[in-house]
């Protein structure tokens, strides 16, 4: 179990190192370098910087040394929280980004329940009942949900709202509570305003889990000791839910580990459309405007968070699944 | 299920002998024919792909002509009968002034009909690249040179969807194709060298694989998308979208290619080659390589329409392709605001193929996957 565990966290880290390096990448790839992009930012305002001045600041950020120490000067400023400064907002990093980033991962969360708790009841149900009219519906809706891109469905359903219902549904917030501290009253506002994205979000997740739940379930109620617990006169609930649900719900615990990162991606193109202030409109204006140290830390925390969230899956699928658990012991 | 498979086959001892005989590719499509979707579908997207050949021929007018008097026409149909019997036709179009904003707008008018011709002339064009010519299927005879057929309406700056439409299912369809073929070759060969050589190499593999599926793959892209020059043209952006695509999307094919090798590696006919004194080559492309090759087919159906939505939320976002390329992500870009939206619908028709696509794609997947194993 510890070699797992260990393992796992190895696995973790060297991922976040490989973010990490993709960022940076990101942060090198326009031409020129940051200096160059400052001063050209600053020339644009009518403020001119002397030859001198670009050196040292070229110094001061490392600029004259090789890549790989740049890079892990970069590295070691993040690690203390420094991300550099964004040439658009002329802010720290951090303070643009703000609440932003909280805001995605709750967002992405909420898919991730939504989803969950869709999909296990019509899992179920579709397994128990295959073949019914229930289960060919349920089947047609997950196609559908497979088939259109969420950024789509978010478009078609902002349409629709504004259409026939002649409201903005796009948003976290109502207006009063933007720009409000938080407060009970503005998490009770997030609160309502999340589900939409959410199911928006969840929909494409909820067809392949319920897909997934519905072949394994299938599998498992084939077994004879489904029959056996028949046999004894277990009620049919019982025998249903005690023990092939449960064998089947492994697959669909772990599920967490691919679904949480695809879910945190398409949060990015969906608050684009909804407008929802995550970092995905951020991440759009800073790529464009070539703001390239607030795309570089959106990227790494936005990487690093999603490894974050992966391991905590897989500790609670440690804990949940003693196979795993004797797997990593031997 | 080799039960159900022998019992689609034509009655008695002749089916029997016939399926002892069949080829493992004729048992594929036996298997593959009985699964009515996937029939559905295979039909499905081999249209949409002969759209992509004969976009032009297909186009009613060009679609990069802007004509500002003309924009957000909304849907015209082609209507077939008039007073005199079967004569299809469509409404030439009339300046109206409007009495308020003095604005001119272009709209239909029932006064003025223009007839619809088969094989018409229009604007020209290279058929398969290579022709030129200039023989569409639908075309107008006479009219002025706002008028056309605009079966899908017209966008802001007055060019006809439909046509753009034609044109960019070959952009997104095109691209989905070439990201697949880049993903396959690294997907084999690093999905081969995995499961061959296995030991740290295979751990190594393993290793990237998990790293690359644990991170979320939008920003990625978006971040490597802006980063393209704005100086190269449509071409060099069209191959790099490509490149990045498929740099992150040839993992799963790895997986079921080394999936596959470990499997094969133990079997007796593999076993028996070695011990005959085949080369290792001769192991992996004579003997390895038909044995799974439909499964990499299924694979290969099911990473395209990842690959065209990859495409097309580039594209939408503004970082994928860049105008005068067309593609379904193009298109479905003029639908971002809102406003504009709600005052032309039909600027969203482009999502109808992006999800047929997908879901025949999807559907024609499922199938080749169950068909890959005839014997299972």
């Amino acid at each position: 179990m510890l070699i797992y565990l260990l393992r796992r966290l190895g696995l973790a880290l060297v991922t976040c190192v490989f973010i990490s390096v993709v960022a940076f990448v990101i942060i090198r790839l326009p031409p020129g370098d940051f200096v160059d992009a400052f001063i050209a930012n600053l020339a644009a305002s009518g403020s001119s910087v002397s030859a001198e001045q670009a050196e040292a600041m070229r110094r001061d950020y490392g600029l004259d040394q090789p890549v790989l120490i740049q890079y892990v000067r970069w590295v070691g400023r993040v690690l203390h929280g420094d991300f550099g400064v964004s040439m658009v907002w002329r802010r720290p990093v951090t303070e643009v980004i703000g609440d932003r980033l909280w805001l995605t991962m709750v967002v992405s969360l909420a898919a991730l329940f939504l989803t969950w708790t869709i999909a296990l009841p019509i899992g179920i149900y579709s397994a128990v009942r295959q073949y019914s009219l229930g289960d060919y519906f349920f089947t047609t809706l997950g196609f559908i949900g497979l088939a259109v891109p969420n950024f789509l469905l978010a478009l078609i359903l902002m349409y629709l709202g504004f259409r026939y219902l002649g409201l903005n549904v796009g948003g976290l917030f109502s207006a009063e509570y933007v720009q409000a501290p938080w407060s009970l009253a503005r998490v009770w506002d997030l609160t309502k305003h999340l589900p939409l994205p959410a199911a928006v979000l969840a929909l494409a997740g909820t067809a392949q889990l319920i897909r997934i739940m519905r072949a394994n379930l299938l599998d498992e109620l084939r077994k004879p000791y489904v029959v056996t617990a028949r046999a004894k006169g277990l009620t049919e609930r019982r025998a249903i839910l005690k023990y092939p649900v449960r064998a089947a719900l492994n697959p669909f615990a772990s599920s967490i580990a691919y679904l949480f990162p695809y879910l945190v991606s398409g949060s990015i193109i969906v608050s684009l459309v909804l407008g929802l202030p995550t970092v995905g409109p951020l991440l759009l204006q800073a790529l464009v405007a070539q703001d390239m140290f607030l795309a570089g830390a959106i990227v790494l925390l936005l990487g690093v968070m999603t490894v974050v969230g992966t391991l905590v899956s897989d500790l609670l699928l440690m804990w949940i699944d003693p196979r795993i658990r004797l797997e990593g012991g031997a | 299920m080799s039960a159900t498979t022998i019992a689609a086959l034509p009655d008695g001892a002749v089916a029997e002998a016939r399926f002892a005989q069949a080829t493992q590719l004729q048992l594929t499509w036996w298997r593959f024919r009985r699964h009515k979707l996937a029939m559905v579908s295979l039909v499905v997207v081999a249209l949409f792909y002969s759209v992509a050949v004969f976009a032009d021929f297909l186009a009613t007018s060009d679609p990069h002509a802007t004509d500002a008097r003309r924009s957000f026409i909304p849907p015209q149909g082609i209507h077939l009968f008039d007073d005199s019997g079967f004569n299809p036709h469509v409404y030439g179009l009339r300046g109206v002034r409007d009495p308020r904003s003095f604005k001119l707008a272009y709209t239909p008018d029932p006064a003025r009909k223009l007839p619809v011709r088969l094989f018409a002339q229009g604007y020209s064009y290279h058929l398969f690249g290579l022709f030129e010519t200039d023989i569409h299927l639908l075309g107008l005879e006479g009219g002025a040179r706002t008028d056309g057929i605009f079966l899908l309406g017209t966008d802001q700056l007055g060019r006809d969807l439909f046509s753009r439409m034609m044109v960019a299912t070959r952009v997104s369809l095109s691209i989905g194709l070439a990201g697949v073929a880049l993903s396959l070759l690294l997907g084999v060969l690093l999905g081969g060298i995995s499961g061959l050589y296995g030991g740290w190499v295979d751990t190594l593999i393993q290793r990237v694989i998990e790293v690359l599926r644990s991170i979320p793959t939008i920003p990625l892209w978006m971040g490597l998308a802006a980063a393209l020059p704005n100086t190269w043209s449509v071409t060099q952006v069209y191959l790099a979208i490509t490149v990045i695509i498929s740099l992150i999307g040839w993992t799963e094919l790895a997986r079921v290619v080394r999936g596959r090798f470990l499997s094969l590696r133990e079997e007796d006919f593999v076993v028996a080659a070695e011990l005959a004194g085949a080369s290792q080559m001769r192991i992996i492309f004579r003997h390895m390589l038909p044995s799974f090759a439909s499964h990499v087919i299924a694979a290969v159906s099911l990473a395209l329409p990842a690959m065209i939505v990859s495409e097309t939320s580039l594209s939408f976002l503004g970082l994928g392709l860049r105008p005068p390329a067309v593609s379904w992500g193009i298109l479905l870009q003029d639908a971002q605001n809102i406003q504009v939206l709600s005052g032309a619908p039909w600027l969203l028709s482009a999502a109808v193929p992006v999800t047929l696509v997908i879901l025949a794609f999807n559907f024609l997947g499922d199938g080749l996957r169950d068909a890959a194993d005839p014997y299972g």
